[in-house]
């Protein structure tokens, strides 16, 4: 198929960027959103151009790496869905597609589609973990964890970190991934000890690195590429709550 | 070369005790005069950066993702063994060390697989404690399953993603580390060389990849935890950006490499579909469970297969191995899937991927029982290839996605560079010829949580290391050389992108030192290999600055590093006549098609020493001896 891309350009950080059109012809409807770029990245090196920057790594939709903004879109239109795992023949021939980077004042474009997503690791760096050392643990099932609990934690830890809850936001909120992070925890009795810390610690950290409120429309929940549930977000805010009250 | 694996005396099962009491210690309060370099922060990396960090020394750890919980470990599937013997079943650590050395048919070093062994179980406790939400029943308490190459249920797992769940609880550890400020973080900077000094490993030099600056970092001792090579393949199983890089560079520096052709193959991935492929997705093995393996009995058979009558479809596996079928070990059947391919008769596009059939499976069991064991998996396939396989077999092809082979390490994770540490998939130590699943998120926090830490203080302690600061001449002078290569790379003025090149040799090391290698083959590619780097040098074309983000610029820094290392990976293929485990000689192999051994010439590690440009490296012997394990004939008959 042919298709029209709109990819967004931008040099460097401090360069002001604007779309810039290219036609792509021979798309095959197998090829993963990725793969097509790089065929046009290919082609853009053989004529001497810069070809379009934009982050991707494991490419079987685990690592969070990819991050693009399709036709308005994170990660494309498919729910439950990363950029990598993103076919073609989603699309039709003739198609024009808007590829974009994550827009949030706290992921400041790098270059192109790259963004800079480090306030993400800061968020965890503030409590995204159980205080443990390494050695001089309890054996492992020395601690039992009803079901029911092990497995919302785990709903909550599939979180990959890409920031689509944080494009897909009108205020660019990042409450989806800091619920996720601070639920994984909530629910297991591991995470109880520093509960009230983590969850203040965390939504700080979250403020202060430029992330919007959240009005709860659950846009991030839509995008979520592994469907992280919006009631982590309502548990945290139980918890932060809770925190604020009673520390 | 002196390859002195410093293995402690005694019983094995009192080796790792009686060394962690002869080791030397350092003080707590003189801990933090000393700065450890830890690269790459996959399962290995990030435990030990976060475990040396906590036990008080200073580290600096790197990484070339945008975030240190992007690195490959996270894509594992299937699960991490540990010898917890949870579910009564006989499971022990003597039974998981033997399988470890059974499965990599007998050619790991046994000392250090017994301590692997050994270290297991705190690896669960660990990961537990620190939140990783593993599996359970509805006790409450841990859930196990079972793993190829093993009779007993020692696999813990979190869903289809335990290498994601334990690398955020090793990343977490991480992160803390560096909130506390005794972990600097390098994000987005890959490390292009190492600095030795008076013979030991000193610093390294690395470049930003966002603003593209050469710089050196110091320190007492450098950890490298830096992945596989399995990308030397170009289409693997691997991430894109998984390079050898580090590996090669420090072989260049004086490192040893061990088993480079220990490769293993997975026969159950989604095939590729065109020449744009970029990367193959494996699928669990368990599929070959129900799924029936045929191919046209014609060549260049192009009808669909529902048009294709049950007399003239090859069931390859059934008639060429009755009694195990399409369960036949995962090497024959990649070789048999192979073979038919390379007869003209495989399916799909490009003609390389034979059929995995759940139609009988279907109408005998029901199509509910089909996807409630493999729902999951099917979903996935038809994500990637919009075909639906409850109605159209599955076509599948076997595909490179690990390495056994990796730098040379003593029992205390030391390369054959003073000071210069490995740790997990980088090194070579504990798989032997073939890796059991399972294995390698065991082996890399292992080596991160449990065995470095204890090891590099002995270094530490044992050896009096002045400060080395980036001032130094030998700093100045490779980070000279890393430049000047770089700037190679940016005015070769030619026209083949490194994309093309890359390609090309995952072509060459595929079909001749791939699934099933032969002397005429390697030999072949021994020829091939040195004639694509000499025509990269000349031809390749690159695009932007080497002072900016430049994808292309790593992209052809790595593919000229691989273009090296394929060289080495042929020879070494081409040295080892045996066939064992992963590596498949076709002269070297019984009547049915099964690995062949050669004890007698090959019960060793082959390792190889740099010995300048344009020389042959020059071939070490570590000789294996088995003091607890009888050597046998690998056999799951």
């Amino acid at each position: 198929m042919k298709l029209t891309l709109r990819i967004w350009r931008q040099k460097n950080p401090r360069e002001r960027g604007a779309f810039v059109t290219f036609p792509l012809a021979d798309v095959s409807e197998h090829m993963s959103f990725l793969e097509m770029l790089d065929v046009l990245n290919e082609s853009l090196i053989d004529k001497g151009q810069e070809p379009v920057a934009f982050d991707h790594d494991c490419r079987e939709g685990i690592c969070g790496a990819c991050s693009l903004m399709i036709n308005g879109y994170p990660h494309g239109p498919l729910p439950a869905t990363t950029t990598c795992q993103l076919h073609m023949r989603h699309f039709k021939d003739g198609d024009v597609i808007t590829v974009e980077p994550w827009r949030a004042r706290a992921f400041p474009v790098l270059k192109d589609c790259v963004t800079d997503r480090s306030a993400l690791d800061r968020i965890m760096q503030a409590g995204g973990f159980v205080s443990v050392r390494t050695g001089g643990t309890p054996d492992a099932n020395a601690l039992p964890i009803r079901k029911k609990e092990a497995d919302l934690s785990m709903d909550a830890a599939a979180c990959i970190g890409c920031g689509a809850c944080v494009a897909a936001c009108k205020n660019a909120s990042a409450m989806l991934f800091v619920a996720a992070k601070v639920g994984q925890f909530a629910h297991l009795p591991q995470g109880q000890a520093e509960r009230k810390e983590r969850v203040r610690r965390m939504t700080g950290q979250m403020d202060k690195e430029g992330f919007g409120n959240c009005t709860n429309t659950y846009d991030c929940e839509g995008a979520c590429p592994k469907q992280i549930n919006r009631r982590f977000i309502a548990e945290m805010n139980r918890d932060f709550i809770c925190a604020e009250l009673t520390e | 070369m002196n390859l002195d694996a410093k293995i402690p005396s005694g019983p094995i099962q009192e080796k790792w005790d009686k060394h962690r009491f002869e080791m030397k210690l350092v003080n707590p309060a003189n801990k933090r005069k000393f700065d450890v370099i830890v690269v790459g922060t996959g399962l290995a990396g990030a435990s030990a950066a976060a475990s040396l960090a906590e036990l008080g020394y200073n580290v600096e750890a790197f990484c070339f993702n945008d975030s240190a919980r992007r690195a490959h470990s996270i894509a594992a599937q299937g699960g991490i063994n540990a010898a917890k013997n949870y579910p009564n079943d006989g499971d022990s650590i003597e039974r998981l060390f033997y399988d470890t050395v059974k499965g990599g048919d007998f050619r790991a070093r046994e000392a250090n697989v017994y301590r692997l062994a050994q270290v297991s179980s705190a690896i669960i406790d660990q990961c537990v404690a620190q939140g990783v939400p593993f599996a359970r029943e509805y006790g409450g308490l841990l859930d196990n399953r079972s793993f190829g190459g093993a009779q007993v249920s020692r696999t813990f797992y979190a869903r289809g993603q335990t290498g994601q769940q334990l690398l955020l609880g090793a990343y977490g550890a991480l992160m803390r580390q560096v909130g506390l400020g005794t972990v600097k973080m390098h994000v987005r900077t890959e490390m292009l060389d190492v600095v030795v000094v008076d013979g030991r490993a000193r610093g390294i030099v690395v470049r930003d990849l966002t603003t593209g600056e050469i710089r050196s970092h110091a320190a007492d001792a450098v950890v490298l935890a830096t992945g596989g090579y399995a990308n030397v393949f170009y289409l693997s199983t691997n991430a894109k950006a998984c390079n050898v890089t580090a590996g090669e560079r420090a072989y260049k520096r004086g490192a040893a490499f061990a088993n480079p052709c220990f490769t293993p193959i997975h026969p159950t991935c989604i095939p590729r579909s065109g020449d744009y492929q970029s990367k193959l997705t494996l699928m669990s093995e368990s599929l070959r469970n129900d799924g029936r393996g045929w191919v046209p009995k014609i060549r260049g058979d192009r009808r669909s297969p529902a048009q294709i009558p049950e007399s003239e479809r090859d069931y390859y596996l059934e008639r060429k191995y009755p009694s195990y079928g399409n369960l036949a070990p995962r090497d024959i059947s990649s070789r048999a899937a192979k073979e038919a391919c390379d007869d003209g008769r495989g399916v799909g596009p490009g003609g390389y991927g034979v059929y995995l059939d759940f139609a009988d499976a279907i109408g005998r069991l029901g199509q509910n029982v089909i996807a409630e064991r493999y729902g999951n998996l099917f979903e996935m396939y038809e994500r990637i290839t919009g075909e639906n396989p409850y109605q159209v077999p599955m076509r599948i092809y076997p595909a490179p996605h690990y390495a056994m082979g990796g730098l040379w390490v003593d029992y205390n994770l030391m390369s054959t560079i003073e000071g210069l540490h490995v740790l997990g998939e980088a090194n070579f130590s504990d798989h032997g010829a073939n890796r059991l699943g399972a294995s390698a998120l065991m082996q890399g926090l292992a080596d991160g949580y449990f065995i470095i830490p204890y090891t590099i203080g002995h270094y530490f302690a044992s050896n009096k290391l002045g400060k080395v600061k980036t001032d130094h001449a030998e700093f100045k002078r490779v980070e000279a050389e890393v430049r000047e290569r770089i700037k190679r790379l940016t005015t070769a003025n030619g026209k083949r992108t490194p994309d093309s090149f890359h390609r090309e040799l995952g072509k060459i090391v595929w079909e001749k030192c791939g699934m099933a290698r032969n002397e005429k083959g390697l030999k072949e590619a021994l020829q091939q290999i040195p004639a694509l780097r000499e025509e990269f040098w000349k031809n390749l074309k690159l695009t932007g600055h080497s002072d900016d983000y430049n994808a292309v610029l790593e992209h052809a820094g790595r593919v000229a590093d691989f273009l090296e290392f394929a060289e080495l990976l042929c020879l070494d293929a081409l040295m080892r006549t045996e066939s064992c485990g992963g590596h498949f000689r076709e002269e070297s192999q019984m009547a049915d098609g099964e690995a062949k051994r050669d004890d007698a010439g090959f019960s060793h590690a082959t390792v190889w020493e740099y010995a300048g440009a344009d020389k042959a490296p020059l071939l070490n012997k570590e000789p294996l001896t088995f003091e607890t394990v009888k050597l046998a004939v690998r056999s799951y008959k």
